[in-house]
């Protein structure tokens, strides 16, 4: 087995025993519950908007667990560790956002099919929503290590990494929300290449960032 | 096997910490390294490593390296076994024997948090013996360690240069490792 594989499944059963998978699915599934609440019970309105409040929903959960995805390895010195083994940073950083992705899109994923019933959603904004998140999410997991890289070793990080991490993810949202619109422009198209951006430029950028840090 | 500082000097946050250090060490050498706190040792050991930079000179690394920290590098939730494992499974070394070699094969199922400061060191200690790497870099390796910890380690350090290895140790405490040369810094 390579070190890749096992970085991602050291991330993926630390996540799940830390509640870091199933924080953001009970998070997400919360906001579909209270919206309705919040606007009231008009199926019209509920449908109209639901959608691309699920998108906010998803950015927002993507935004829980990034706390823990670099900084406990940082001060445990496993990223030393790796680095003394001679595993690049840019690896470690795409291990990491492997098992990000699977560890909070996938169930995400799962949830919107509950979220969608309680925000009476039909089942062709459903579908656009679900090709949505699976283009989408990468990039929001990718942006997610990037930020958590950046910040790691400073000291009170979790409002400063969603002032970061929220901005830099607007492009995911506009195209995400916008490709639920009957005519969406080729949303789809523009939310593919956002996220693709973010997942080719992060293991360098995060890389960098964890290389600096350890200066 | 081989380790070398040519005039290596060391600069962290704008103050120089140490320069003009020197030392070759072949298979089978040991160095310990002395001085007071702050002077660099814990830096000294990185730069070997490779983790920081040398500001000036030169470093020549031949072979591969273990380093044991403060840090002990395994998760705290998991045993102590599986913790071990995951860096041996990377490094194809032999947990088992590494935890019986410093005395502790009973712990294998307790978990790395519920370790005292004296059983994290043993465990670094059964990491870097795991990790089959030729040049041992050991920073206050006997911090925490009991007297029979102790024993273990310059035991460990013998039967390490025994078989060519090359042992790098910073400490406080005098450690006996026989012929190795001394760099005292500051």
């Amino acid at each position: 087995m390579s070190v890749f594989i096992r970085l991602v499944t050291r991330d993926l059963s630390r996540a799940l025993a830390s509640g870091g998978i199933a924080m953001p699915v009970v998070f997400f599934l919360l906001v579909a519950t209270l919206y309705p609440f919040a606007v009231g019970p008009d199926a019209v309105l509920l449908g109209r908007s639901g959608g691309g409040m699920l998108w906010v929903a998803a950015l927002l959960a993507a935004l829980l667990p990034v706390d823990r995805l670099v900084a406990p390895d940082a001060a445990s010195g496993v990223l030393d560790q790796l680095a003394v083994r001679g595993v690049s940073d840019e690896l470690v950083v795409a291990a990491k956002m492997v098992a990000h992705w699977v560890g909070f899109a996938l169930p995400l994923m799962l949830a919107a099919v509950p979220a969608s019933a309680l925000l009476k959603l039909d089942g062709t904004t459903l579908v656009k929503l679900e090709i949505g998140l699976l283009l989408g999410t990468p990039g929001l997991a990718a942006l997610g290590v990037l930020v958590a890289s950046l910040t790691t070793g400073l000291k009170g990080t979790s409002a400063l990494t969603g002032l970061l991490m929220l901005p830099l993810a607007i492009p995911i949202l506009i195209f995400g929300a916008g490709s639920l619109a009957p005519i969406d422009g080729g949303a789809l198209k523009l939310l593919a290449a956002a996220s693709l951006l973010l997942v080719a430029l992060t293991p360098f950028a995060a890389g960098a960032a964890l290389r600096a840090g350890r200066e | 096997m081989s380790l070398a500082f040519a005039d290596v000097a060391c600069v962290r946050g704008g103050r120089v910490l140490f320069s003009g250090v020197n030392f070759a060490l072949g298979a089978g050498d040991a160095l310990s390294i002395s001085g007071p706190n702050g002077i660099g040792k814990s830096s000294l050991l990185r730069v070997a490593a490779g983790l920081l930079r040398a500001e000036t000179g030169v470093v020549i690394r031949d072979g591969g390296v273990a380093l044991a920290d403060e840090q002990p590098a395994l998760d705290p939730a998991l045993s102590l076994a599986k913790a071990l494992g995951f860096w041996a499974d990377i490094d194809g070394g032999s947990v088992r024997n590494a935890l019986a070699s410093v005395d502790m094969g009973q712990l294998a199922q307790v978990p790395v948090r519920m370790l005292s400061t004296g059983q994290r060191r043993r465990a670094s200690l059964a990491r870097t013996l795991a990790s089959g790497a030729g040049i041992w870099l050991l920073d206050e390796p006997a911090n925490g360690l009991d007297a029979a910890g102790v024993t273990i380690l310059e035991g460990l350090i013998a039967t390490h240069r025994l078989r060519g290895g090359i042992a790098v140790v910073a400490t406080h405490q005098p450690l006996a490792m026989p012929d190795a040369q001394k760099l005292v810094l500051g």
